[in-house]
């Protein structure tokens, strides 16, 4: 609040004296209190019931009136989980896709950001508007030539398949975030290098990429997350049940025998986990990333 | 990063990577190198925009104008045949009046919840800890993939399941209701989750926008008189509004992209009671395989997102 008074003309107290005392109107206090614990409830109770329903039983899962706590409460559905080598696959396959498209998106991102953000070329601008808006073009319609494609290019049911299809949906993206994060590093630090000769390419990743570390973690967490979560082709594009990912495995348990409740509530927290490490670890360059894209495309 | 932010940048003549400026461009080997470096460092883009953008969408296009493709071996051109059976197909209008309920609800309450959040949490009335509380819990529903939160409100909804538990208990409801399955109330049910889901990005943008409005405005307004209402609609909304406008158009082209919840939550139905456009794709293509009308009803989705699009660089383009 200092900072903000301290932009008020000094010679008039009496703006100064308008905002600090009285403001904190008790009954104004308990009804945004009141409005956020609503909205905590709403946004927090179906997650705390995920959590509860992990270590319930199956038979608990829908007692009336239903418990938060029951007395079956137990790690059943964890072990079950993870000691089932197909269910551990779909997690296997989940990081290594996830950890490739982050880590290509990032190499391809960086180069093409650098070429936007230091070169002249013909052809750059109309590049750019391509680069902004292939990233409207709805997966539905890129999915049916996709199966032709894959099948023909032999990546069907493959991890590169799944890989470069999820690069399509997070390079433009990347482009788009990392030329306007080189735009913010002034010139100067490029030209230090041409004083011992080197070339641009010896500017970007001694000079350019190690300062751009920010930028680069809010792109990662960015691509993680759409990789991690990507649906549509995981199912279209895969067939066997060890290319399958921990979306479809979610799926896949839904269609077996009888529904096993406790055991989807626990992969769902399973399949949560990396998102909310990110997210806690990382929140402000996660909020940025996720945002930033969004709002300033 | 704002630190080294400089709107200071040599002159072009300058730039060590830009052709010499007046003097006549000489095709040597050395500006040949120096022409084609830029590509050089495009180069994997271009090849994977082309492979996996340019050649779907031209494929897309051409099997939209053939009779069956894929399952047929050497399928005959049909002209604009097949454009003709999906826009006289009513499913595919039921799917696009779906869709336009589906979405425009959705980005009305995502606005309004996303907003009413970001003040409540803009709040000069509670403490720092106690907002960052807040924010973490109301951030949730936005950490959990779409499948997790299909499958996490099929088990919240189902007729035995917690919500009807505490809605009868209250009396709202007598009896259980089968949310997802019942045709009168299964899209409003996938709309609700959808909003569930999807407020917080809202409300973490709005957040940072209200952040960066300046209070001096605020201070101004209270000194001429201007109530918290007042102050509203003539401060906040004003300051808020371009980044309100893309934030819908984003949600907007977004939300009629939406497959995954439809497809877990109930897969369109009952009957077609919540058949949105992709879905509606997605079953011609892979349950009936009739890949020629999935991809003109493809392609007709793709015009309509490019057209949203448009107003959507138009928006940025007005911020700028």
């Amino acid at each position: 609040m200092a900072t903000t008074l301290s932009h008020l003309p000094k010679n008039r107290p009496d703006l100064r004296q308008h905002r600090t005392p009285g403001r904190k109107n008790p009954g104004k206090q308990a009804a945004t209190l009141v409005a956020l614990v609503a909205g905590a409830l709403f946004a927090g109770l179906p997650v705390l019931w995920m959590l509860s329903s992990s270590f319930k039983t199956n038979g608990e899962m829908f007692a009336n009136p239903p418990r938060l706590v029951t007395e079956g409460f137990n790690l059943g559905a964890y072990t079950e989980i993870l000691t089932d080598p197909v269910k551990v696959r779909f997690f296997v396959n989940s990081y290594v896709i996830a950890f490739a498209v982050t880590g290509l998106t990032l190499l391809v991102g960086i180069l093409a950001g650098f070429a936007f953000s230091r070169f002249d070329f013909p052809l750059k601008k109309t590049l750019n508007v391509v680069i902004v808006s292939v990233q409207a073009v709805p997966p539905i319609t890129l999915l049916i030539p996709y199966f032709g494609l894959m099948v023909a290019l032999k990546l069907y049911n493959t991890y590169p398949g799944l890989i470069l299809t999820y690069m399509v949906f997070t390079i433009p993206y990347a482009i788009i975030m990392l030329t306007g994060y080189f735009n913010t590093l002034p010139r100067e630090l490029d030209e230090a290098v041409k004083v011992d000769g080197a070339g641009p390419w010896t500017a970007l990743w001694r000079i350019l990429v190690p300062i751009a570390v920010p930028g680069l973690v809010s792109v990662g967490i960015y691509t993680f997350m759409i990789a991690w979560n990507e649906f549509l082709f995981a199912l279209t594009l895969t067939r066997t049940e060890d290319m399958r990912t921990v979306p479809i495995g979610i799926q896949l348990l839904m269609g077996q025998h009888s529904y096993e409740w406790n055991q989807m509530m626990a992969m769902s927290i399973l399949g949560c986990l990396p998102v909310l490490v990110l997210f806690l670890f990382f929140q402000r360059y996660f909020i940025g990333g996720m945002t930033a894209g969004a709002v300033k495309v | 990063m704002t630190t080294t932010r400089t709107t200071h940048r040599p002159p072009r003549e300058d730039r060590p990577q830009a052709p010499p400026p007046a003097a006549r461009p000489r095709w040597t080997a050395a500006l040949l190198r120096r022409r084609a470096t830029p590509f050089g460092y495009l180069s994997p883009t271009i090849v994977l925009m082309v492979v996996l953008m340019a050649v779907p969408i031209v494929m897309v296009i051409s099997y939209s104008v053939m009779d069956n493709v894929i399952t047929n071996r050497s399928p005959e051109p049909v002209g604009l045949a097949n454009y003709g059976t999906i826009l006289g197909d009513p499913a595919f209008w039921k799917a696009a009046t779906n869709t336009l309920a589906f979405t425009s609800v959705s980005v009305v309450v995502h606005l309004v919840l996303g907003l009413t959040f970001a003040i409540l949490l803009n709040t000069e009335l509670l403490g720092k800890v106690t907002k960052a509380v807040f924010r973490v819990i109301l951030v949730l529903p936005w950490l959990f993939t779409v499948a997790i939160i299909a499958v996490l409100w099929r088990m919240l909804l189902s007729p035995n399941g917690v919500v009807n538990a505490i809605l009868e208990s209250v009396g709202l409801i007598g009896g259980e209701v089968e949310w997802l399955s019942n045709p009168t109330t299964a899209l409003a049910a996938v709309t609700f989750i959808n909003i569930w889901a999807g407020y917080p990005f809202y409300m973490i943008s709005l957040l940072a926008g209200l952040q960066g409005i300046p209070r001096d405005l605020y201070e101004a307004a209270s000194i001429d008189g201007a109530g918290p209402v007042q102050r509203f609609w003539a401060i906040t909304i004003p300051q808020l509004k371009p980044l309100i406008i893309s934030l819908a158009l984003l949600d907007f082209i977004w939300t009629t992209q939406q497959f995954a919840l439809i497809w877990m939550t109930t897969g369109g139905g009952p009957i077609d009671a919540t058949e949105v456009l992709s879905t509606f794709t997605y079953k011609l293509a892979f349950t009936r395989y009739e890949f020629a009308e999935a991809s003109t009803a493809a392609v007709i989705i793709l015009a309509f997102s490019m057209v949203l699009a448009y107003f959507y660089a138009r928006s940025q383009r007005a911020r700028d």
